[in-house]
């Protein structure tokens, strides 16, 4: 579903977590502080299913509230289904396909 | 096309002559028994029923889905108890056909189902989650000789007792988180059922669902590999609540057939003269109509939802809002029409041993906010509505 050319380029070769973008650690921060995850995901690979890592559709619904917020985006419906939110990678297509360029 | 119209007209004529000779003969008895209703079952059996909705090439009826929810409305109209067994039998055949992958067991199992017409139970809630289907305590643990083994407490499995096979909700290992779900089958023989708790209840009485601890012994490759979360949204959610709404249907229209034919009497009884009952009647109807149209829609939205290719419409909140406020509607509206009769058929209808009486009807629906309890699924809603925009 996401664009291939939307993960941008150097996504494999790129060493992990603490060397993360910008959005991709906010994106985490977001998740921490409302995912109710059983792990830190600052441990979680960017591909890590975050539902396996104990978020609860519950917890899921106020991950997206806090998402729009920050990134003062909308989601819209057909984007609100478990894949989009499933891990932190997944979420930050979806955030680059409603806001290109969220940084600036 | 014609070829599945004939097949689904073949199923329901089998349909309503197992509803109208055996199961509106047992319905009584069932009910005051609190009896499975063993007669209509076999009925079914004899008719195939039971793997109508099955694909052909794995044996079964190649019946449409609508047909098989018009077979829960027929069945509903004549015995609640029946009707519900047939239903929850259906929603889990047809959860797994449509999530089968080419699973090789699983498609010998479904095998077996339609040479054999096994009955499946299902074991999804669970004692400690609250009323939870998205979240499991038991979990499936590996054992040394290279099965996998699992203990669940039940607060009620329907017909439990006698179902070939189970359906049972688990976590996926004793190190998963739980909401980290997992589908298996136990098949007779690999599985105990230790009863926990008695079954006298007010209505569907004929369902005998008490409470048990299950303990059963499987192979791996009964675990279903499709993931749970896309089982539960696609499958779980809209086929029981369209199969369930359907029956529920099927017993108020019978409230409703009961009370129109007292009016009649009455009416002949007096002839000139609109009895007062009429009027009643007239409320009645546009209860029913209500019920009626938010079943029926809610079907035609699923059938839609499903041509389209990957069915992700399927995965959406407002998928998920739409077919929790069938549930919610049709669960408040059955009992409300069946009462509205009860008012029109007066003593008639309350007394047990009348052609008017709707007291198991009424008893029956009552049952319908408490399948998975409304307010539970309104928390669940309030929560999605945060978020979810064009519903």
């Amino acid at each position: 579903m996401a664009n291939p050319s939307e993960a941008g380029p150097g996504l494999e070769e790129r060493p992990p977590a603490s060397d993360d973008e910008p959005v991709t650690e906010e994106i985490r921060q977001i998740v921490k502080d409302h995912g109710r995850l059983s792990v830190d995901p600052s441990t979680l690979a960017p591909e890590a299913d975050l539902y396996q890592a104990g978020m609860t559709s519950h917890a899921s619904v106020n991950v997206m509230l806090a998402l729009e917020d920050h990134f003062d985006v909308e989601f819209p419906d057909r984007m609100l289904t478990r894949s989009v939110f499933e891990s932190i990678s997944s979420i930050e297509a979806a955030i680059s396909e409603l806001a290109p360029t969220p940084a600036q | 096309m014609s070829i599945s119209v004939d097949r689904d007209q073949a199923f329901l004529d089998g349909i309503r002559h197992v509803a109208d000779e055996v199961a509106s003969a047992h319905a009584t008895s069932v009910d005051y028994e609190a009896r499975f209703p063993a007669e209509t079952i076999a009925a079914l059996r004899e008719e195939r029923a039971l793997s109508a909705a099955l694909p052909t090439e794995l044996g079964g009826g190649g019946v449409s889905f609508e047909a098989i929810a018009a077979g829960c409305f027929e069945l509903g109209r004549r015995c609640g108890s029946s009707a519900m067994v047939f239903a929850m039998h259906q929603i889990k055949v047809i959860t797994l056909a449509r999530h089968l992958d080419d699973a090789p067991w699983f498609c010998d199992y479904l095998s077996s189902v339609c040479e054999e017409q096994r009955l499946v139970a299902s074991v999804t809630s669970e004692i400690g989650t609250g009323g939870d289907m998205g979240r499991s305590i038991a979990a499936i643990t590996p054992a040394q000789d290279g099965s996998v083994s699992f203990e669940k407490q039940a607060p009620t499995i329907s017909y439990g007792a006698h179902a070939d096979d189970l359906f049972v909700t688990l976590r996926r290992a004793p190190d998963s988180e739980q909401s980290d779900q997992v589908v298996a089958i136990a098949t007779s023989g690999q599985f105990e059922l230790e009863p926990a708790g008695t079954w006298d209840p007010l209505g569907m009485r004929g369902t005998c669902s008490p409470g048990f601890v299950l303990r059963a012994s499987i192979a791996p490759e009964q675990v279903l590999p499709a993931p749970f979360s896309t089982v539960m949204g696609e499958s779980i959610v809209p086929v029981t609540h369209i199969l369930w709404s359907h029956l529920w249907l099927g017993i108020a229209t019978d409230a409703f057939d009961r009370a129109r034919a007292f009016v009649r009497a009455s009416a002949r009884a007096k002839p000139g003269e609109t009895p007062p009952a009429a009027l009643r009647l007239s409320h009645v109807m546009s209860d029913l109509s209500l019920l009626r149209a938010e079943v029926s829609s809610a079907l035609s939205e699923f059938e839609r939802a499903n041509r389209e290719p990957g069915r992700e419409s399927l995965t959406t909140m407002a998928s998920a809002l739409r077919f929790n406020n069938l549930k919610i509607a049709a669960s408040e509206q059955a009992p409300r029409v069946c009462q509205g009769a009860l008012g029109v058929c007066g003593i008639m209808g309350f007394k047990n041993d009348t052609p008017y009486s709707v007291g198991r009807h009424l008893r029956d629906t009552m049952s319908a906010c408490l399948m998975i309890a409304n307010e539970r699924i309104h928390s669940t809603n309030a929560n999605l509505l945060l978020i979810a925009k064009d519903v």
